[in-house]
């Protein structure tokens, strides 16, 4: 096994709000190997887009990394200079966000703004960046690449736009391409086109990639491994597979219950009563207990840890400590 | 661009149209200018001559008609006050005015565009506090007031720069701050806001992602993003900008057209009005073609 190129340890990002200190990410750890998908899952508000922050280092005020650390390659990530962060940005860790309608800039074009980070962080010239900005538009299929270098966003569809902020993601080689729902804005058709696009291009350069989404489809397609996250933490840790043949933690069998089969027609699509609470409200036991099916009076007294069921197989519930003692 | 340019420029014909209609009925229902012109004894003889000489006895559509005539040869009529064509006497004033407001404009946005920009990226900091209550305080204090105040200061007491009137860089010096420092409290509210839009945006946080220097994601991708609902609102202020030339040319008795028109209505000087005001007008609406063009510049999405 190669050495981990990202390793979270007990992350914890914490928004100062009016009404208290928000736990939007407590304690959450994990690690990412060179050339390695890894997915996060969870509903709105478990703190995924919040982890991808947190490791890009762009949590804004009033929201603060608390505690634990980020490793890049060794190098502790929240302790690094702005400077050498900036580097780092872009070049060896770089992000697709969710809305490519809103994610680039309407006043410049679309070749100004991928040879933006070609001309900063690999030195090169206005025209060497240009050669390379359209070779990357080519790269990721968008036909007429000169001319779509010179035309500005609005001028593209959703799926074109995406394409655009893939190029312009993966134009420094990235080492780790951070993916923060990047098919949720887009039509059904153009969704697997541009996971398709995502995993070919980064094959060729190895390059890992930490996925962020609600979407059991997408996890099933292209992700090694898969931590399902709730209320900030992690409540689930596994490979794919073990994933969908062995959920462990009700929340990702309510998950999985709740996204479509083909198979198996029914009327109604199953879900999870109620939502995901607002951080914080929840103080005492586990987080998952105002919606769990299986809770018992332990699960709202005490909180449960994130325990080994097998060496590629952690869990955050009362129900498995208890099988473990009954074996 | 060319089409939209000559289209814009033919729409102003109209709006032209329509303002001397407003500026004639405005006259029209302001009443007799004789009574001022005559000395107060004299007869109704007199008076009722001086009124027919003028054509002001003749009905409302047929004093449009001539009125609209001359407006046509560019001819406002006499000033009664000069003894001569009026809108000669109005353009002689213009430089004046002209001069004040592009200082004023300079000054506004040498002080505005900083602290505007740079008080949004320092939000609820100490400087922004002070910028923001700054403004509002700049905002509430009259044209007029500050004006008197500087010149007590700075001409009375210290003595650097000339009391009143036009001349050289130090007579503009006082006027310009007085107009341009107000312009500029409003100014940089105004960016402020706007810069702080846009700072939230998806695209600003693609930027910082890129690993681009703060310096460039502000003053790149940001401020030319939030510069333009400033230069619309900036042109439709034109109006509050004209407003604040009259009274700053008053104060400091600075010869442009503000301090004309005052004259002008206080004399009912009824050629002289129409012409200076037909002339603000027109200044107010080309500074609003130019805020379309440079929206169009500024934007690549604007079509018209």
């Amino acid at each position: 096994m190669a050495e981990a190129l990202l390793e979270i340890k007990d992350l914890k990002t914490y928004f100062h709000t009016e009404n208290g200190v928000v736990p939007s990410v407590d304690g959450v750890s994990f690690s990412l190997k060179k050339g390695e998908t890894i997915a996060i899952v969870g509903e709105s508000g478990s703190g995924k887009s919040v982890t991808s922050l947190s490791i890009m280092g762009l949590i804004g005020s009033p929201g603060k990394i608390e505690g634990g650390e980020v490793l890049f390659e060794g190098q502790d990530l929240t302790t690094m200079s702005k400077r050498n962060m900036r580097k780092l940005r872009g070049n060896d860790i770089a992000m697709i966000f969710q809305e490519p309608l809103t994610s680039l800039n309407p006043l410049f074009t679309v070749g100004n703004q991928i040879s933006e980070s070609i001309r900063l962080h690999q030195k090169a010239s206005k025209e060497e960046a240009k050669i390379k900005s359209i070779e990357m538009l080519k790269k990721v299929g968008i036909p007429r690449a000169e001319k779509v270098y010179s035309s500005y966003p609005h001028l593209l569809s959703g799926g074109m736009r995406q394409r655009v902020m893939i190029a312009m993601a993966l134009s420094c080689n990235p080492k780790l391409l951070i993916a923060d729902e990047p098919t949720t804005a887009l039509d059904v058709t153009i969704q697997a086109q541009i996971l398709q696009l995502m995993k070919n291009l980064t094959n060729e350069n190895d390059t890992s990639i930490m996925l962020i989404t609600h979407d059991l489809g997408v996890v099933a397609e292209m992700v090694d491994t898969v931590i399902v996250m709730y209320a900030g933490q992690v409540v689930e840790y596994t490979d794919v597979f073990t994933l969908f043949k062995e959920p462990k933690h009700p929340y990702t069998k309510g998950l999985l219950d709740s996204t479509p089969k083909i198979h198996e027609l029914k009327d109604e699509l199953q879900s999870i009563e109620g939502t995901v609470p607002a951080p914080g409200t929840i103080t005492q036991g586990c987080k998952f207990q105002t919606r769990c099916t299986r809770a018992t009076a332990k699960c709202f007294v005490e909180e449960p840890e994130l325990k080994e069921l097998s060496s590629n197989h952690k869990v955050r519930c009362w129900l498995h400590e208890q099988e473990e003692v009954a074996i | 661009m060319g089409k939209f340019l000559i289209r814009r420029l033919l729409q102003i014909i109209p709006v032209l149209f329509i303002i001397s209609f407003v500026v004639f009925c405005l006259v029209f229902v302001a009443g007799d200018p004789v009574a001022l012109m005559l000395p107060e004894d004299a007869s109704p003889e007199d008076i009722e001559q001086l009124r027919e000489s003028l054509g002001l006895n003749e009905p409302f559509h047929i004093q449009y008609f001539t009125y609209m005539l001359g407006l046509f040869q560019l001819d406002f009529g006499e000033s009664f006050r000069y003894g001569q064509s009026a809108l000669p006497i109005v353009l002689e004033r213009l430089p004046a005015t002209l001069e004040l407001a592009a200082a004023s404009m300079i000054v506004a946005i040498v002080i505005a565009i900083p602290l505007g920009i740079w008080s949004a990226t320092k939000k609820n900091s100490p400087l922004d506090l002070l910028a923001t209550g700054g403004s509002v305080l700049w905002k509430a204090m009259p044209n007029f007031w500050l004006g008197i105040m500087l010149i007590l200061l700075f001409s009375v007491t210290l003595g650097w720069f000339p009391v009143s009137g036009r001349g050289n860089f130090s007579h503009l010096v006082l006027p310009a701050l007085t107009l341009g420092t107000g312009i500029a409290a409003e100014m940089t509210r105004l960016i402020r806001s706007s810069m702080l839009e846009i700072l939230n945006q998806d695209y600003i946080r693609t930027a910082k992602s890129k690993g681009i220097r703060d310096f460039y994601v502000v003053n790149k991708h940001a401020f030319r993003n939030a510069l333009i609902p400033v230069v619309t609102i900036t042109a439709l202020q034109t109006s509050t900008v004209v407003g604040g030339t009259l009274i700053t040319e008053t104060v400091f008795s600075w010869p442009g057209l503000g301090q004309l028109l005052i004259q002008a209505v206080n004399t009912r000087d009824m050629a002289i009005v129409q012409a200076s005001v037909f002339i603000i007008a027109f200044f107010v609406i080309l500074m609003n073609l130019l805020a379309d063009i440079i929206y169009k510049l500024l934007d690549p999405r604007i079509k018209y």
